[in-house]
């Protein structure tokens, strides 16, 4: 990205001052030689934080790979109740703010300060959206009641429910009336079939929320970051020679992006090995 | 550079840095100076009151369960507190002592001086995580006063989902206190690598920074595998989602494997640095180039990479399958290679050495011979049919007392008084720091080698009450962590006392080759007065200059003498 060339650790020329005297461009902390050591720290220290968080989807990652294993019939007939649409389209609006992202990096770089600004506005606007998209998302599950242990097969907004009754296109079925007696769901998915969820299907839903929840909680995190790092441009604190804040929102955001890029085909578009 | 003159970043570090040729101590003064300080010295010192009173509380709560162990029956308090004195001594040893203690504080102050560096890469970061530390640690105690968790350090579910107790909080204390070990790894690598003064080549750097980058990979890959465990597990708790309760199609074999995926990496986390130490003080105290310097920190590396693929040894008896059980057991015995070559190279070092026994030694000593029996001990529980018969008893619990205190708080201690020296800049008294070593010493074998013995005789750990024939062995352990608890209040004394009597120590009073001692004591605000230039390894006695060596106790001396001269004059 940055025309840096220095070996890492090239510090300061053997001999040169250290002291706080001579000029040093004021982006420069004082416990770094040059720019490029400051800008080479930063951005290293972005890309372990991104190990980090990679990391830490690992764990549901591997959690979802151990209950799909175990019951991939159960993946198969959930999945079909996640909207395909609504996912296919936070994809591409991601994808999208991906791009102004990278853009807004290229424009801090040429310092184009207002077009950096327009480009950093357009990804935290896809931000929102896709947030939008994810409340219609969440709010139709939540209705049907497709919630994870023991909230599933109870849907929040429709008060008291009969044997039988039709709630939405979801229908409760319950083998037996004793409290406590695992629930299965009788409901109409997204292409119209007629399908019977088992009550282990709590599990899928219950990584679908895990999942998504946490990764919206990154994508407002993301939000709130370029929401930062637009300010600051707005204010000219950024220049040819210092964008580093630019960079790394825009790193931190691709993460972002690239979580759900995982996300959508392991929820939304499962199937069954034939 | 372009027109950029609004000051962003640190472009008010200017202002909060003073004179970089100040001592650090008083360059400025005040509780305000310390509680906004960016320099990585002073945050090492406030990381390190800290520890230490974690230490002291987890110490608390393990004198309190001994005493309560020490006879059968109820002695002091019923079986619900009890339990919750253990999991709560066991908590707050893991998460609130020892894991932060040599990185966060030894490790804060040493590692960007020991690379010549005037602070870590990102001291706000720093800084940041010291307040997260807090904010976990007062999370995690608040459960205290809500109904002190009693599951046990790890949190097994089920207990941990069933328990009436303030789960919630605890983890959500051990969460937060992860992030605070997550910012401190991102920042110790990021500082080896970018950090280094020229001369600082990977073959030069101090063995006691191999052991912290080492720490720091481990901290920044396994940490976030405890977070999300943790989430899940208030998840759990608060949603009931189920991913560990068979009831909901969920296995609680998994929240063991999730737990262990991180914490057992986090118990190299834990001794790592305590190794990192160690060789610091054998090559001094033997006045030799530390053998197989290479050796020993590839060996880092690899406990580093070998720490993630046990895990599983920690659930031979929860119920996995012959081959996986076969497999971790195999990999457990692989960890005994890079442990073997650092004691072999420790051992190679000090031969024909010219050794000092000054106190610091002494505590390296106790580590090899220490770390040794908790090394190999483990290995009794890494072999299958072994382990199931000792598993869950008092032999896990000796062996990993051996390693976590016998290595790790045994070598921080030798590390704190090492280093005391150059970070408060008075010596403490070497008389007092034997006697405490002595005690610390005697106290720890009685404490946990009568837990061996326990223990291979079939006596389960956690429990309230035992049999009459465990009770010599019960009374034996309690004498001794007695013991222990002197030894360890002697050596505190020490060290505070050097604050108020103690002589003005000198730039080296070790005379150690290594670079953190080049500097003054205690060191200036930027470390070096200016950035240095190696052109030999912080091990190489025979390249180092007298002067380098000099342990400066004449001018000590010669001052002191001026000084009670002109005394009795006056």
């Amino acid at each position: 990205m940055a025309n840096v060339s220095e070996p890492v650790h090239a510090g300061a020329a053997p001999g040169a001052d250290h002291g706080h005297d001579h000029a040093h461009p004021s982006f420069l902390q004082h416990h770094f030689d040059t720019p490029a050591q400051q800008f080479n720290a930063s951005k290293l220290g972005m890309w372990v934080f991104i190990v980090t968080e990679i990391l830490m989807f690992g764990g549901l990652f591997c959690a979802y790979a151990i209950w799909r294993a175990l019951d991939p019939d159960v993946f198969d007939q959930a999945h079909h109740f996640l909207d395909k649409i609504m996912g296919a389209s936070n994809t591409i609006v991601l994808l999208f703010s991906s791009l102004t992202a990278a853009l807004a990096v290229r424009s801090a770089q040429l310092g184009k300060k207002n077009q950096t600004s327009a480009y950093l506005i357009v990804t935290i606007l896809c931000a929102c959206a896709f947030l939008v998209i994810k409340f219609f998302e969440y709010r139709h599950k939540i209705e049907l009641g497709l919630l994870p242990g023991h909230c599933f097969g109870h849907p929040w907004f429709s008060g008291s429910i009969q044997k039988g009754e039709t709630i939405g296109t979801c229908l409760r079925v319950h083998a037996d009336q004793a409290p406590g007696n695992p629930t299965w769901l009788k409901a109409i998915d997204q292409s119209g079939h007629v399908q019977l969820l088992p009550p282990r299907a709590n599990m899928f839903f219950g990584l679908y929320f895990v999942m998504t929840g946490l990764h919206g909680l990154h994508v407002i995190i993301g939000m709130s970051v370029l929401a930062w790092v637009l300010v600051k441009n707005i204010r000219g604190q950024f220049s040819p020679e210092y964008f580093t804040p630019v960079d790394l929102g825009a790193l931190y955001w691709h993460l972002v992006d690239l979580v759900w890029i995982y996300l959508f085909p392991l929820l939304y578009l499962v199937g069954k090995p034939e | 550079m372009a027109a950029v003159d609004i000051p962003i970043a640190g472009g008010h570090a200017d202002d909060a840095h003073g004179d970089p040729h100040a001592n650090y101590l008083t360059a400025k003064r005040g509780i305000g100076s310390w509680l906004v300080t960016l320099d990585h010295k002073r945050i090492g010192l406030m990381y390190l009151a800290a520890v230490s009173i974690a230490f002291f509380a987890g110490g608390v709560f393990a004198l309190l369960l001994r005493l309560e162990l020490f006879s059968r029956g109820r002695t002091i308090v019923d079986a619900e507190t009890y339990n919750r004195f253990f999991t709560l001594h066991g908590a707050i040893m893991v998460f609130l002592f020892i894991i932060p203690s040599i990185p966060a504080a030894l490790g804060n102050f040493f590692l960007p001086i020991m690379i010549g560096a005037k602070d870590v890469a990102f001291p706000r970061l720093n800084l940041f995580s010291y307040y997260i530390y807090l904010a976990g640690a007062t999370i995690a105690l608040t459960s205290i006063v809500m109904g002190a968790v009693d599951t046990g350090w790890t949190f097994y579910t089920p207990y941990s989902v069933q328990t009436a107790n303030s789960v919630i909080s605890m983890t959500f204390g051990a969460f937060v206190l992860g992030f605070s070990s997550i910012l401190t790894g991102l920042n110790f690598i990021v500082t080896v690598h970018t950090m280094r003064a020229p001369g600082i080549t990977w073959g030069r750097m101090p063995l006691f920074v191999w052991g912290m980058y080492a720490t720091a990979l481990i901290q920044v890959l396994a940490t976030p595998v405890l977070a999300i465990t943790l989430l899940l597990l208030i998840c759990e708790r608060f949603f009931g989602i189920g991913f560990f309760d068979p009831k909901l199609g969920g296995d609680p074999v998994l929240f063991q494997h999730f737990f262990w995926f991180y914490s057992h990496p986090a118990v190299y986390i834990m001794i790592v640095p305590g190794m990192a130490i160690n060789s610091e003080l054998i090559a001094t105290f033997s006045r030799r180039a530390i053998f197989g310097q290479f050796a020993i920190a590839m060996s880092s590396l690899g406990l580093a990479i070998l720490g993630f693929l046990v895990w599983g040894h920690h659930l031979f008896v929860a119920g996995m399958s012959e081959f996986a059980t076969m497999l971790f057991s195999a990999l457990t015995f692989l960890v005994a290679i890079p442990s073997g070559v650092k004691v072999f190279n420790w051992t190679a070092t000090i031969y024909k050495g010219s050794i000092v026994w000054a106190s610091p030694m002494l505590y390296a000593m106790a580590f090899i011979f220490l770390f040794t029996i908790g090394g190999l001990t483990g290995l009794f529980l890494g072999t299958l049919s072994v382990d199931v018969h000792l598993t869950d008893t008092y032999f896990v619990v000796a062996h990993f007392h051996y390693v976590m205190m016998g290595g790790t708080v045994i070598a921080f201690l030798g590390g704190l008084l090492y280093w005391w020296p150059k970070m408060t800049g008075k010596m403490h008294d070497e008389f007092k720091a034997k006697i405490g070593f002595v005690f610390v010493f005697i106290g720890f074998n009685v404490t946990f080698m009568s837990q061996f013995i326990m223990g291979s005789r079939g006596m389960p750990r956690r429990y309230y009450d035992y049999l009459p024939q465990f009770e010599p062995f019960h009374k034996a352990s309690t004498i001794g962590s007695w013991i222990l608890a002197v030894g360890l209040f002697i050596t505190a004394y020490t060290l505070l006392e050097a604050l108020w009597k103690g002589r003005k120590a000198p730039r080296n009073p070790w005379g150690s080759a290594g670079y953190e001692w080049m500097t003054d004591t205690p060191p200036c605000l930027a470390n070096f007065h200016e950035t240095p230039i190696l052109t030999r390894g912080p091990y190489d006695y025979h390249l180092a200059t007298p002067e380098e060596l000099a342990t400066g106790w004449d001018e000590i001396e010669a001052e002191e003498k001026a000084a009670k001269t002109a005394e009795k004059k006056g």
